[in-house]
């Protein structure tokens, strides 16, 4: 990433099986990732320096570090929601560039569905829980899908974004996850079906929501040169960058169709030396329908206002304006509540040619997305074959 | 044998009504609540360069100048809402289907709420809405927003 003689790379990526492990406890899911991660790499716990993990709980990688056995002199447990894993990677590409660690192993890990189950479907929404100002969008009985409709509301009002529009995206992700034997959600879909299903907070339907999952992934980040050594071809790290709107109060973020990402993007495509025109493939985190439209507006793959027309007509199926998502997202492959691990293990198997029936011919370049919170935080990734 | 509104393996539930949460005052939020409780709706307003601001904060967001709680009109417009048609947690539950709304108001800052008074269908971005209160314990009341008849 940086101009320094050590350069980060991905050597190694895993998921966890997925979508349902009620046998196995959360750590043991940041296990198993971790442990074919590391295989997938050629290496061992033994070479690892360095952790890097996010989750509900304060000292939450040092409880991972405890269940792995592992000690290491690199830590981060940085919490961004959904977009943590593009930020503990892009921080661990700076550790090892900087020299702060050799090799850092990133895991996450879930039973998100196991534990709560359908429950959590609409994210709560009781209230008089939230910590500090967050109380204020408390107390209206707003659920998780409640915030993510505003947004489509708003953008719908402004630029005319249609039902289809979003449920074209849904569509998409669907046709990828017939392609993944792990998907949770295989049977195809169409428009007519994502629009005529149950409204849960309009104009958001039940099949504009992610699934909810068990489920982990992993990656491990260290440098070129070490990598020579090892079983796969390096994924170089290009660029990354991340930036935030607001916490948990939607009524704190300054305009509902713009995201973070219209920070970050930029930002990160400055860092690695390109432009949206260069993405060959994006993994682009797909909590809804709308988060998808949104997002492919702020990178920049169209003006702000035509997602709606960029995700029609299978304009991120491959062979697409952008093809994205082609493990089947997080609307049908899987999503335990922090997806982004999953973008960038998908992004770097494109990378290297792994991605079976829905394989980019000669990607290049990846963009993995994560956005987390309410539309609050984003980050963003860029990955390559080569260094430009 | 089987509830229809619960959650499939929820056992019917007996227990008495839950009131609407409360939020618990704070340094900075107190008087926000304290005024919603009394029927008014106030808004911060910088002492330096007359910014106002929701929630309530320290200093003024755009310079970090001082702030006075003052009286708001109760006067808004829907910049964006949804119709909630699931959502387990009581007593929201209940209500089904109910407006989640953010609202703009005549002097700025923008607040969430529920827009109540009138059918979930009737409610759409740029409706003129005022403020109406509810107090939810001894020392706090919020503002719900209703249609407002003088500027449709």
């Amino acid at each position: 990433m940086s101009g320094g003689r050590r350069r980060a790379v991905v050597a190694g990526v895993a998921t966890s099986d997925y979508p349902h492990l009620p046998h196995l406890s959360e750590h043991a899911v940041h296990g198993q990732a971790a442990d074919r991660a590391l295989a997938d790499a050629g290496l061992t716990l033994a070479d690892v320096d360095g952790l890097a993990t996010a989750g509900f709980f304060p000292m939450y990688a040092t409880g991972v570090a405890e269940y792995l056995g592992l000690h290491p002199v690199y830590l981060d447990e940085t919490n961004t929601g959904g977009s943590s894993f593009e930020v503990l990677v892009e921080h661990a590409a700076y550790a090892v560039e900087a020299g702060a660690a050799e090799t850092v192993l990133v895991t996450y890990g879930s039973v998100q569905l196991s534990q709560m189950g359908r429950r959590l479907g609409t994210g709560g929404g009781g209230g008089g829980f939230a910590p500090g100002p967050a109380i204020h969008d408390a107390l209206w009985g707003n659920t998780l899908v409640g915030n993510y409709a505003l947004a489509a509301r708003r953008h719908m009002h402004e630029y005319g974004t249609t039902p289809e529009q979003l449920a074209a995206v849904a569509v998409t992700m669907r046709q990828h996850a017939a392609t993944n034997p792990q998907a949770q959600e295989r049977d195809p879909i169409t428009v007519e079906d994502v629009v005529s299903s149950r409204l849960v907070a309009d104009p958001l339907h039940k099949l504009d929501c992610c699934v909810i999952s068990d489920g982990g992934a992993a990656c491990v980040v260290t440098t070129a040169e070490r990598a020579a050594d090892l079983r796969r071809d390096p994924v170089y790290v290009l660029g990354a960058a991340h930036a935030t709107t607001h916490h948990m109060n939607l009524s704190a973020m300054p305009d509902l169709t713009v995201t973070p990402a219209a920070q970050s993007g930029p930002l990160a495509f400055a860092r690695a030396g390109i432009t949206p025109d260069d993405v060959d493939v994006a993994q682009l985190y797909d909590s809804f329908t709308i988060t998808v439209v949104l997002t492919v507006e702020d990178l920049g793959f169209c003006a702000k206002g035509e997602g709606g027309a960029f995700v029609e007509d299978d304009g991120l199926a491959v062979g697409g304006r952008l093809p994205t998502n082609t493990d089947g997202g997080g609307l049908s492959a899987c999503h335990p509540g922090m997806r982004g691990m999953f973008l960038i293990v998908e992004a770097v198997r494109q990378l290297r040619g792994q991605a079976g029936a829905t394989q980019v011919p000669d990607a290049r370049v990846a963009v993995a997305h994560g956005t987390g919170g309410m539309l609050s935080t984003g980050a963003t990734l860029v990955l390559g074959r080569e260094v430009p | 044998m089987t509830d229809p509104a619960p959650p499939t393996g929820t056992p019917a539930d007996t227990r008495p009504p839950k009131p609407r949460p409360a939020p618990v005052p704070d340094p900075d939020t107190a008087p926000y609540w304290q005024a919603a409780h009394d029927g008014h709706l106030v808004v911060q307003r910088c002492r330096a360069c007359g910014a106002t601001q929701l929630y309530g904060r320290d200093r003024c967001l755009a310079c970090r100048g001082p702030v006075d709680w003052v009286e708001a009109s109760g006067r808004g417009t829907v910049y964006s809402f949804t119709v909630i048609r699931q959502n387990y947690s009581r007593p929201f539950r209940d209500q089904i289907p109910y407006v989640v709304a953010l609202v703009d108001l005549e002097e700025g800052p923008r607040v969430m709420t529920n827009v109540v008074g009138c059918a979930p269908e009737d409610v759409r971005i740029g409706l003129p809405v005022r403020a109406t209160f509810e107090a939810v314990s001894d020392e706090a009341g919020i503002a719900l927003f209703t249609p407002d008849e003088t500027r449709s």
